[in-house]
């Protein structure tokens, strides 16, 4: 143990003294499982607007054709190795170097869930969310939501995430509440934020 | 300089109170609405508190098991007694990596031990990625004013002109915020995709699993946390947090009272080091800087508590009036009037106890219930006994006066002589007292000498 290490935990020891009270803790809040999954989507997808994200509702076989119309012909366009078939021309994620992503016009994804209430997106490091600078980098993020994934609370998100994989909380575009303590789109992340939610 | 001292200063200055006192005014409004719509909003605080308290009775234990879990996970981590021994570990890390350039992203904890002030020293620039940050860094002679918008008491105009003489010098940005927040975009774009060590500070780190949480919004903190190929983390002490679960406690708490939003645009929870995704060396410095000083009192310790959300300092009338730069600490508002003299020790700070007016808002708006004012009353009375002890004129002048009032003779003296003492002797004896006031003038006669006149020896 280091000298420092020894130290602290000693000076902590010594402020608590020998038998320091340790409260329950009341739980009482509204846990995991306990909020009705009725109109979560409708929910999600309002929070979500409120953003200034764009929402769009298609079926899952519409999904293609959802992301080739909101990016038009011609984009360089990154996407998580082995993602489902866009029905176009894209880049797939082989360890992109920062350079190579930051020429990308676009990035497509998946996600782990949504959670209604607070209208965010929970990406998880891996097949479906892709790795973290690839969600990034890029100026314009295309998300993919399935309507199935979408949990009503912050609780229910917690319990259905784990430490395991890299996770971002996605809210919304980059934004800054640094001027005037009002909220204003674009600062580093992706500027531009697409949610389709596929059922 | 006492609080006093700096607020008469600050006050000075219209345009900073009107900044502040607009968007405070602006916070306030919307964070009612934000916490209107959690219907377990109380039961959330309580949960949040007892959370809180849970982790700091069971301290050694949780940090234990916060460096095992990071160790496991492929992380390094360093215990720092003070900001001196942190700063040094941050410096030694960027020169075995060689870089003369860190990025950071927005930390209290790093402002608190000035660990920009120790890289420069050491020939390590430290850049600030958070555009409040930024603005402040930019203008050598600005200084933080709040813990979540460091620089709220500039308005749009002023961040703008600052910009043009700056970063965006030559150009005309607008009076759009978001041609100013474009103009700190193009600034930091390369620095976040070439320079090889970050820096960040951690609103969480959970026991349980060793997992890191940074909270933030404007996508610098992932930029930071994720790009470069070593990060280092400078975790205070006290934001260990018991177990995963906790998290959804707080990742409710935090937003709706910091930005008045359901959840603020980005959170980033990792855990060590993860194969082909983010830095590839993580290293998590555990600091004390004072804060086992803060454990050793039992009603003070709750200051601990704090997720700094900066709810407290956007209700507060005297905040709001005189802007964080008086309090002259990284924490101003109520909890810098009752962390600060705390973690600095109350003979650094004995003022600001009283910087306050017992108002109890701040108490109210607190998502882990720090009841500030007790807080405040009972550091006030230990300030007030430490000078007891001392050899103050104050505390002099006290002593003097419980022995003029001891016996009837030395009364009737002391009465005498502070009829010949008025006027110019007695103010320059107490000017604290007398530049505000005037110093009654003593009655030419007592009342005992009266009666001793008219009605002889009683």
């Amino acid at each position: 143990m280091s000298a420092a290490k020894a130290e602290i935990l000693t000076r902590i020891r010594d402020a608590l003294g020998p038998s320091p009270v340790v409260p329950e803790i009341p739980r009482g809040y509204r846990a995991a499982g306990s909020i009705a999954h009725d109109g979560v989507v409708e929910q999600f997808c309002a929070h979500v607007a409120e953003y200034r994200a764009t929402v769009h509702r298609v079926a899952d076989s519409e999904v293609a054709f959802a992301v080739r119309a909101i990016l038009g012909e011609g984009k360089r366009v990154g996407v998580p190795v082995g993602f489902r078939d866009l029905g176009m021309p894209v880049v797939e994620d082989h360890g992109l170097s920062v350079a190579e992503l930051d020429a990308l016009d676009a990035v497509v994804t998946g996600s782990a869930l949504a959670i209604a209430d607070t209208g965010t997106i929970a990406l998880v490091s891996g097949a479906a969310s892709g790795r973290r600078a690839l969600t990034l980098v890029p100026d314009h993020h295309i998300c993919l939501v399935a309507a199935s994934s979408i949990v009503p609370s912050v609780p229910d998100a917690v319990a259905a995430l784990g430490p395991d994989a890299p996770i971002t909380l996605v809210s919304g575009p980059s934004a800054t509440s640094d001027i005037e303590l009002d909220r204003v789109e674009g600062v580093h992340g992706p500027r531009v934020l697409d949610v389709i939610v596929f059922a | 300089m006492s609080f006093k001292t700096a607020a008469r200063e600050t006050l000075q200055d219209a345009q900073l109170r009107r900044n502040i006192g607009k968007a405070t005014t602006l916070i306030r409004e919307k964070r009612l609405r934000a916490v209107a719509e959690l219907p377990d909003w109380e039961r959330l605080r309580d949960a949040g508190e007892a959370i809180k308290a849970s982790a700091m009775a069971t301290l050694p234990e949780q940090l234990e098991r916060l460096e095992a879990a990071v160790t496991a996970a492929g992380g390094t981590v360093h215990w720092a007694r003070d900001g001196a021994e942190a700063n040094a570990i941050v410096a030694s890390i960027a020169k075995r990596v060689g870089t003369d350039e860190v990025i950071k992203v927005k930390s209290l904890a790093t402002d608190e031990i000035e660990l920009n002030e120790a890289l420069e020293a050491e020939g390590i620039h430290a850049l600030e990625t958070d555009l409040a940050e930024l603005i402040v860094q930019l203008n050598p002679d600005d200084k933080q004013s709040h813990i979540l918008v460091p620089a709220i008491h500039r308005n749009r105009a002023e961040i703008r002109a600052l910009f043009e003489q700056t970063i965006a010098r030559g150009q005309s940005l607008g009076n759009e915020a978001s041609a100013i927040a474009e103009a700190a975009r193009l600034h930091l774009r390369n620095k976040f995709l070439t320079v090889p060590m970050a820096v960040s500070g951690a609103n969480f780190g959970i026991a349980e699993t060793g997992t890191i949480g940074v909270v933030e919004s404007e996508g610098n903190g992932r930029m930071c946390l994720t790009l470069p190929r070593v990060l280092v983390t400078l975790m205070g002490i006290e934001k260990v947090l018991p177990s995963w679960q906790d998290l959804e406690v707080f990742l409710q708490l935090l937003p709706r009272s910091s930005t008045a939003e359901r959840m603020n645009p980005y959170t980033s929870l990792w855990t060590g080091v993860t194969p082909d995704d983010g830095p590839r060396e993580f290293h998590l410095i555990l600091l004390d800087g004072g804060r086992t000083q803060v454990l050793e009192d039992e009603v003070g310790r709750a200051a601990l508590h704090c997720i700094r959300c900066s709810a407290c300092l956007n209700v507060c009338p005297v905040y709001e009036r005189v802007g964080g730069q008086a309090y002259e600490s990284v924490y101003p508002g109520p909890i810098g009037a009752i962390l600060t003299p705390q973690l600095r020790g109350l003979d650094a700070a004995p003022s600001l106890p009283w910087a306050s007016t017992l108002c109890g808002a701040c108490y109210e708006v607190c998502p882990v219930k720090i009841d500030i004012p007790s807080i405040l009353i009972h550091l006030r009375g230990r300030v007030v006994r430490e000078e007891q002890s001392k050899l103050t004129p104050e505390a002099l002048a006290m002593k003097g006066m419980a022995a003029a009032f001891a016996t009837r003779r030395r009364y009737e003296a002391a009465q005498r002589l502070a009829r010949l003492g008025r006027g110019p002797l007695a103010k320059a004896a107490i000017p604290g007292w007398t530049a505000m006031r005037d110093l009654p003038e003593p009655p030419k006669e007592t009342f005992r000498d009266w009666w001793k006149r008219e009605r002889g020896e009683g």
